[in-house]
């Protein structure tokens, strides 16, 4: 009697292993992994990216090719491995072809590691715009339709040095990849304009007490630009206005962005008027830029204007179903001609053409903007300037900005 | 001749005896388990479920013999990991020194044990919810300070393209290779400790445990035996951390933070901690769940689910899986002295 019952135990711990390993796909439908940050400090851009993809199908009626499309999520919390993980249980459990996302820019270099071990996936990014992720040792089938940190900067260190006479800034930023490229993209051209910075403090993501970090601005400097997201930005303002912070501000792109702009709270004095830039400006009156609006609105949950974030999941994945489109849902190949077709994509998106360089990285306009608050008291990024067509170099020749060096905490340095 | 073989038959059916039933069919069903499983079931849930009981063996060591719950166990295999990725192969472009795989492997599990016995040397002079504390303040001080220093831990991205070895014309990270990697140490470790519970020194532990003073006044250095309990755990939370970081391929902050420390806690008092096979039945139940709620409930509430499922786990059974088995088993005995129908 007790060998039976120890029987049973294994057999159901065995069959417990074993039975859920299937995983069939019919014909008529197309399976397409969809990895953002559900958990995390991340949790609410993640949702929004969510959205934005969500956007896109939408607006194909959930259809390409005449397969319907049928959306398999993954999650991770920002960090590499877990997006690696989350990424392979797409990958080797439900077998998807094509990937959209991740989010975060250390994801982004982690999956773009990963995707060169599965060349007969596609990956297509979501937000994540670390520079690395295509410009140094870049993966064949990884590609990159929204732009990274650094071209999102785009005319802002010209616009902070000249038209707001900033001549010394004090940076903060979170401490990994994404941030870095978001400092490089500022710094490369306000320290070309004659520009200094003095002091750069690096924060870990998810940092809850900011008191050391103001106290080591410098008194002296014109401004501080913040390169913060989501709850840290928030974290940052509240308790920089609260020490008596009087210095303004320069925003990076998701400091400024809908999922800070509308968190509750004595933020608006802080934030109006500070300078941004990034792939996207609320009071953008482009029509493709509205309609594109109104169909975000549609999803539940959804920002009074779209986050970045969701305009980068909404365009990365619209490219995918393109390309899906352009050949009839076929990835029965390896997904090579999907990637050739892919490759050679140029698009209308609601903020302007989008083609990619050799890299596979996007080419794109990048907006200037600066928050206001708007007639329903909702605070807004203002269009400024369109800077068209940025590429990954930000309009230096290659060997030459090459020659910079890769990002990180040390690099650039104007002190 | 005749002799001989009648005596290793013997033998061999006293070696049987003493394995038990329950253990042949375990290990024969996981031997096994590669020739139906897919690769993903195979190391995404299986290598990985028994990286993380061995985790939790090293966490069930210390808190089920000794009494002692830690919340570091994740560092000291992050130590591990981080040690694979420094002095092997690492591709960061930073340190990376290129020792062979076995004498990183070595040096690895060492310094894992090492720190261990440290943090428990620390950590002793507490007790219950103090031992918690410390050591999650140690998981805490650790994480961040890997987060932080970018001369030998490399900041947030951390250590990416670590292979793990290959020899004997083996890949030791293809699927099924691995899986019995995993296996073959998540056996040897469980077996030790099944020994070594029942040693002279695992007896001594739990008495311990159960009577730290009464163990003084007869004479026994309960100090040094509590450490060395410690160094025992690190040597088995090293040796999944070797194993975690071949299976990552990369090791960053994220692989030891906070979260993951939790995630042994739960693996541990899931399973429960009675038993060395516990902490293996809690990693398979989080693994699954971790790896599959989002299919069941979607991406909004998936953790909600596998929070719900922990309650209820804990509710019914305060003794965790094992707890719920012997509660079961009691009944089921009682059916089959019961009359037909």
């Amino acid at each position: 009697m007790r060998m039976h019952r120890r029987t049973l135990l294994a057999l159901a711990v065995f069959t417990g292993l074993t039975a859920p390993s299937m995983a069939l796909a019919a014909d008529d439908t197309i399976k397409i992994g969809l990895l953002a940050t559900f958990e995390g400090p991340f949790t609410v851009l993640g949702e929004d990216g969510e959205r934005g993809a969500m956007t896109a199908i939408a607006e194909m009626n959930g259809t390409v090719a005449g397969k319907k499309i049928e959306i398999v999520k993954g999650s991770s919390d920002a960090s590499p491995d877990s997006a690696v993980r989350a990424a392979r249980k797409l990958v080797e459990q439900d077998g998807v072809k094509v990937l959209v996302g991740p989010l975060s820019g250390d994801e982004g270099i982690a999956v773009k590691d990963y995707a060169k071990t599965q060349p007969t996936v596609t990956f297509i990014n979501g937000t994540s715009a670390a520079q690395d992720t295509t410009l140094r040792d870049p993966a064949e089938n990884f590609f990159r339709f929204s732009t990274d940190g650094a071209q999102w900067m785009a005319g802002l260190g010209t616009y902070a040095f000249k038209d707001k006479g900033y001549k010394k800034v004090a940076t903060v930023a979170e401490d990994y990849s994404f941030p870095y490229t978001q400092v490089f993209g500022f710094m490369a051209e306000f320290c070309k304009a004659g520009g200094h910075v003095p002091s750069k403090s690096w924060v870990p993501i998810g940092n809850k007490d900011f008191s050391s970090v103001i106290a080591a601005i410098p008194e002296d400097v014109d401004a501080i630009y913040v390169a913060l997201g989501g709850a840290d930005a928030v974290n940052f303002l509240t308790q920089y206005q609260q020490g008596g912070g009087t210095a303004p501000l320069i925003g990076g792109s998701i400091t400024v962005d809908q999922t800070v702009l509308t968190s509750k709270g004595k933020l608006k004095d802080v934030l109006k008027g500070t300078p941004s830039a990034g792939p996207t400006a609320d009071t953008n009156d482009a029509p493709a830029w509205k309609a594109f609006v109104e169909a975000y609105k549609k999803q539940p949950g959804a920002f009074p204007s779209p986050s970045l974030f969701a305009h980068g999941y909404y365009v990365d994945m619209k490219a995918t179903l393109l390309g899906l489109d352009k050949v009839g849902g076929d990835v029965s190949d390896g997904g090579k001609k999907l990637r050739e077709a892919l490759s050679t994509l140029s698009f209308d998106t609601p903020t302007g053409k989008v083609s990619l360089d050799k890299n596979r990285n996007a080419i794109a306009d990048i907006f200037l903007t600066e928050v206001t608050e708007g007639s329903d008291g909702n605070l807004l990024n203002k269009l400024v300037k369109v800077v068209p067509q940025v590429n990954q170099t930000l309009g230096i020749p290659e060997d030459e900005f090459m020659k910079l060096g890769a990002v990180n905490r040390d690099n650039p340095s104007c002190p | 001749m005749s002799l001989a073989i009648a005596t290793g038959a013997t033998t061999q059916r006293n070696w049987l005896e003493k394995l038990g039933p329950g253990h042949i069919i375990l290990g024969t069903a996981l031997v096994l388990y590669p020739l139906v499983a897919s690769d993903f079931f195979l190391t995404q849930i299986g290598g990985y479920s028994l990286i993380f009981g061995m985790l939790g063996l090293s966490l069930m060591l210390l808190a089920g013999y000794g009494g002692m719950v830690s919340l570091a166990q994740i560092t000291v295999a992050g130590i591990a990991a981080y040690a694979i990725a420094i002095l092997g192969n690492a591709n960061s472009n930073i340190l990376g020194l290129g020792w062979p795989w076995w004498l990183a492997v070595i040096a690895a599990v060492f310094a894992a044990a090492l720190a261990s016995a440290l943090i428990g040397w620390i950590s002793v002079r507490t007790e219950g919810i103090y031992t918690i504390m410390i050591t999650l303040a140690i998981a805490t001080a650790t994480y961040y300070f890997a987060q932080q220093n970018y001369a030998i831990f490399n900041g947030h991205s951390g250590y990416a393209g670590i292979r793990a070895p290959a020899f004997w014309g083996i890949g030791w990270r293809d699927a099924k290779p691995f899986y019995y990697l995993c296996l073959g140490l998540a056996a040897l470790t469980y077996a030790a400790v099944l020994y070594g519970s029942r040693s002279t020194f695992g007896m001594t532990l739990q008495a311990i445990r159960d009577n730290p003073r009464r163990m003084r006044a007869l004479g026994y250095h309960v100090t040094a035996h509590k450490v060395f309990a410690w160094l025992l755990s690190g040597v088995i939370a090293g040796l999944a951390g070797v194993l975690l970081v071949w299976f990552n391929g990369r090791v960053s902050p994220g692989t030891i933070g906070v979260d993951a420390a939790i995630d042994v806690l739960i693996i541990a008092v899931i399973g429960g901690l009675r038993h060395p096979i516990g902490p293996f039945l809690g990693a398979l139940v989080v693994v699954l769940m971790q790896t599959f709620a989002i299919d069941i409930v979607g991406a909004e509430r998936f953790n909600t689910l596998i929070g719900m499922v922990f309650l209820v786990i804990v509710f019914v059974s305060p003794d965790g899986i094992l707890g719920l088995w012997g509660r079961i088993k009691p009944h089921l005995a009682q059916e089959s002295l019961r009359p037909g129908p």
